[in-house]
C-alpha cells in the first residue's frame, strides 16, 4: 500500500502557545538571549507586519514597533506542548512523529477514510488547531520530503506520483537542505528543485555533499525515510470525577479504595511497585489538596497502601465538599512475582509498614539502620543507612570491647600516662577505682580528620568508684585526656 | 519473702517499662537482646546514637531500626505508632525531659494494644505513674560490689573479654504487682543472658 504522509508544520508555535495562556492585544514577540543580545525568537502576525522578523535584536526590533509586547521564550516549555500535540494527533492516526521543533509527521496509511478522505482530513486538522488558536500548515504526499516541502511551501494534497510535479515548482530550501548548500546552488543559477532534479546526478554528487541527492531520493520516494513515533509514556496515575462532592472521611476512603484498587492493577501488569504516592483532592472551590505517601518498600498491594494512607487523608480539609480525586505513583520500582512466605512475609510486611508509617511523621530518612564499615577508628566503625533503601545486616563483625555510647571527645585534667586518679567530667567528682589498657588506635593518616589531629590515641576503659564506666583515652603526642564514650 | 529475679526481668510483656540511672543503657541492651522479633529504637536527633560495637556483646545491631524525631512529642508519637503496630518485640524510646500521666497512659495503652513491650529510658525521677515497672540501674566497681573506699586504683592490662565481670545494681523501684527489691546482676555474652550474682536486698 502506497504510504500516506500529513506534515503539519506551525509556523508560529512558541508565540501562539504564549498567547493561548495569556492572550494580548498587540503587536507581541517572543525573546530569547541569543549572541550577546535579546532577539526575537518568534512573533505574531501584527509584529511581522510591522516590519519586524525572527533573529532582530529587541532593541532594534522596538525602534520599528514601539507598541511591542514581549515575553521570555522558553523552549523546554515549547517542546513539551509539541509533544502533547503529538498526543492530540493520534487521534487521527496511531503513528505520529516529531519533526524538528516545530512540526509534526503523521503516518495516516489507511487511516483517512475514517474521517470520509483526506481533503476532509485536512479539514479538520485544520479547523480544530484553529479553533484551538494555533496557525497550522498542512501537506498530505507520499513522502515525509515531499509533505514537509508542501506544507512549507504549498499547501495541498499530491497524489501518487505526483510528487515531483508538485515539488518541482518550489525552491531549493524546500528539500530541507542546509542554508549554505542552497545558497552555493542558487549561485549557479538552480534555484528550484526541477532543475535540480535535471542535472546529472554524477556531477551534483561530485560537487556537493551527498546530503543533497539524499534529500532530493527522500523526498520522491526513492530512498525510503522513518518517522519515529513517541514513546508511549506509561503513566500510573487514575482518576475519579464525583457527581456530587463529598466530604466524610468515610466516603473519600471508599472513592481512594476504587483508585487503588485500578492503579495497583495496572501496577500489577506492568510487575511494578509503588514506592511513592500522591492522592489529590480538588475541592469544590477549585482548590487542591495533596496527601504524599513515601513508602519503605515498592508494593502494590491496595489493602495495605489505604491502611497507609489513611493518617494523611483524616487530615485534609474538605471544605464544601470534594469532587475529583487523582492518585497517583509518583515513583515506581520494579516489583516483580514473590513466592508467598507465609510467617516470615507478613512479618516483614508489618516491619514494613511500620517504617512506612514512621517515615510519614518525622520523614523516611530518618528511619535508620546500622550497617558496619571496614574501619578501626571506633567512631567510623559503622554508619547509619536509611532502613526504606537497605535491608539487615545477617552477621555483625566480631566486636572490640566498646562503649555503648561514644560521643565527641569531652577533655578533662589529667597527666601522665595512667589515667588520672580523680577527675571532673560533665560537673561530677569521679574517682578511677579500676583501669584497663592501653589499647592504642593510631588515626588514620590517609585521610584528614580533624577530630584526630592530636594524633596517637592511648585508650583505657575506666569503672568510677562512683559507678561510672567510662572509655577514656590520652594523647601521648600531645599530652591530654579525654573521655569519648561510656559503657554504662 | 524475697521477690524472684526471673518474675520481673525478662520484662513482663505488652506493658511499659521505665529506666533510669547512669547505666540505664545496659540495661536497654539486654532487654533488647532478650527480646525477639525487632527491635525500634526511638530517640531525638541531636543525641549521639547508641554504639553498634558496643551494643554487640548484648543484642545483635542488625535488628535494630533507628528512629531519629526532631522533638520529644516526635520520639512519643513515633513510639506510640511503633507500639501500636505489633511488628517489633521492643521499642526503646529515649527520653530527656519527663512525660506526664496522660503520655504514660497512652503509651501502656499502646503496647497493650500491639503487644509490644516499651521500655522507656528516662531522667532520674522523671517517670509517669502509668509505668508498668520502673527500675534504676548504676555500675558497681568490680571487687568491691557497693564498697568504696578502696586504697588507690588498680591498673591493668586488658582483659579477654569473656572474663569481663562487670557487675551492676540493678533495683526495682517501682512496681505495680508486686514488691520491691534490687540485685547485683552481670551480662554472660557467651550464654546471652543476665546472671543474678547476688540479692543486694533491701
Amino acid at each position: 500500500m502506497q504510504r500516506r504522509i500529513v506534515s503539519l508544520w506551525f509556523p508560529r508555535l512558541a508565540a501562539e502557545r504564549s498567547l493561548r495562556a495569556r492572550p494580548v492585544d498587540a503587536p507581541f514577540a517572543l525573546t530569547l538571549f541569543d549572541r550577546n543580545s535579546e532577539r526575537i525568537y518568534d512573533l505574531c502576525p501584527r509584529a511581522e507586519a510591522a516590519g519586524l522578523n525572527r533573529g532582530m535584536t529587541l532593541v532594534h526590533a522596538r525602534s520599528f514597533c514601539p507598541g511591542l509586547l514581549t515575553r521570555a521564550a522558553d523552549p523546554v516549555t515549547d517542546q513539551r506542548f509539541l509533544r502533547l500535540l503529538a498526543r492530540w494527533a493520534v487521534r487521527y492516526c496511531p503513528w505520529v512523529g516529531l519533526d524538528g521543533r516545530d512540526g509534526l509527521f503523521l503516518d495516516v496509511t489507511g487511516s483517512a477514510h475514517l474521517l470520509g478522505g483526506e481533503a476532509p482530513l485536512l479539514d479538520d486538522i485544520k479547523s480544530r488547531l484553529t479553533r484551538a488558536g494555533l496557525t497550522a500548515r498542512l501537506a498530505l504526499a507520499g513522502t515525509p520530503g515531499t509533505a514537509w516541502a508542501m506544507s512549507h511551501f504549498a499547501e495541498g494534497i499530491a497524489n501518487d506520483g505526483e510528487n515531483l510535479a508538485r515539488i518541482g515548482p518550489l525552491p531549493l530550501s524546500a528539500l530541507r537542505l542546509p542554508d549554505q548548500t542552497c545558497t552555493s546552488l542558487e549561485r549557479l543559477g538552480i534555484a528550484t528543485v526541477s532543475e535540480l532534479y535535471n542535472l546529472p546526478r554524477a556531477t551534483v554528487a561530485r560537487r556537493y555533499d551527498p546530503e543533497v541527492l539524499r534529500r532530493l531520493d527522500q523526498a520522491l520516494g526513492d530512498i525510503p525515510e522513518q518517522i519515529s513515533p513517541l514513546k508511549d509514556e506509561v503513566s500510573f496515575a487514575v482518576r475519579i470525577t464525583l457527581p456530587d462532592p463529598i466530604g466524610l472521611l468515610d466516603d473519600v476512603m471508599a472513592a481512594a479504595r476504587r483508585l487503588i484498587d485500578h492503579l495497583c492493577a495496572r501496577l500489577d501488569i506492568a510487575q511494578k511497585g509503588a514506592r511513592m504516592l500522591k492522592i489529590t483532592f480538588r475541592r469544590v472551590d477549585q482548590e487542591n489538596q495533596s496527601v504524599e505517601l513515601k513508602l519503605a518498600r515498592p508494593m502494590r498491594d491496595g489493602e495495605r497502601i489505604l491502611a497507609l494512607f489513611e493518617r494523611g487523608v483524616s487530615a485534609v480539609d474538605a471544605g464544601y465538599g470534594i469532587d475529583m480525586i487523582r492518585l497517583e505513583a509518583v515513583e515506581v520500582e520494579e516489583l516483580g512475582m514473590r513466592q508467598l512466605d507465609r510467617a516470615e512475609g507478613r512479618e516483614k510486611d508489618s516491619l514494613a509498614d511500620l517504617i512506612t508509617q514512621l517515615g510519614n511523621r518525622v520523614g523516611l530518612e530518618n528511619i535508620q539502620r546500622f550497617h558496619p564499615v571496614d574501619s578501626h577508628i571506633p567512631e567510623r566503625s559503622f554508619k547509619l543507612v536509611p532502613a526504606a533503601y537497605s535491608s539487615p545486616v545477617p552477621t555483625w563483625p566480631a566486636q572490640r570491647p566498646r562503649p555503648l555510647r561514644l560521643f565527641p571527645p569531652e577533655p578533662i585534667s589529667g597527666t601522665g600516662f595512667e589515667p588520672p586518679r580523680r577527675f571532673r567530667w560533665r560537673g561530677r567528682s569521679l574517682s578511677t577505682a579500676e583501669a584497663e589498657g592501653p589499647e592504642r588506635i593510631t588515626p588514620a593518616w590517609w585521610e584528614n580528620d580533624q577530630d584526630w589531629a592530636h594524633g596517637l590515641r592511648d585508650y583505657w576503659r575506666v569503672a568510677t568508684l562512683q559507678g561510672q564506666r567510662l572509655w577514656l583515652f590520652h594523647t601521648p603526642q600531645h599530652p591530654a585526656w579525654f573521655v569519648q564514650g561510656e559503657f554504662g | 519473702m524475697t521477690l524472684p529475679f526471673s518474675s520481673v526481668f525478662p520484662l513482663k510483656k505488652a506493658r511499659a517499662h521505665e529506666i533510669c540511672g547512669d547505666s540505664a543503657l545496659v540495661f536497654a541492651a539486654a532487654s533488647a537482646g532478650l527480646s525477639t522479633g525487632a527491635v525500634v529504637w526511638v530517640s531525638e536527633n541531636w543525641r549521639p546514637t547508641v554504639n553498634p560495637e558496643g551494643l554487640s556483646p548484648f543484642c545483635d545491631p542488625g535488628k535494630l531500626l533507628l528512629t531519629r524525631a526532631d522533638s520529644q512529642l516526635n520520639v512519643l508519637a513515633s513510639t506510640e505508632t511503633a507500639l501500636r503496630s505489633g511488628a517489633a518485640g521492643l521499642v526503646v524510646a529515649e527520653l530527656s525531659s519527663a512525660i506526664g500521666l496522660t503520655e504514660g497512659r497512652r503509651l501502656q495503652l499502646a503496647a497493650e494494644a500491639g503487644g509490644t513491650t516499651a521500655l522507656l529510658i528516662i531522667p532520674d525521677d522523671a517517670g509517669s505513674n502509668a509505668a508498668e515497672t520502673r527500675w534504676r540501674c548504676t555500675g558497681v566497681p568490680t571487687g568491691q560490689p557497693g564498697l568504696p573506699g578502696q586504697p588507690g586504683p588498680a591498673y591493668g592490662t586488658p582483659r579477654q573479654k569473656d572474663h569481663d565481670s562487670t557487675h551492676w545494681r540493678w533495683s526495682l523501684i517501682k512496681n505495680k504487682i508486686g514488691t520491691l527489691s534490687e540485685w547485683i546482676v552481670r551480662w554472660d555474652a557467651a550464654t546471652h543472658r543476665i546472671i543474678v550474682v547476688s540479692e543486694a536486698g533491701s
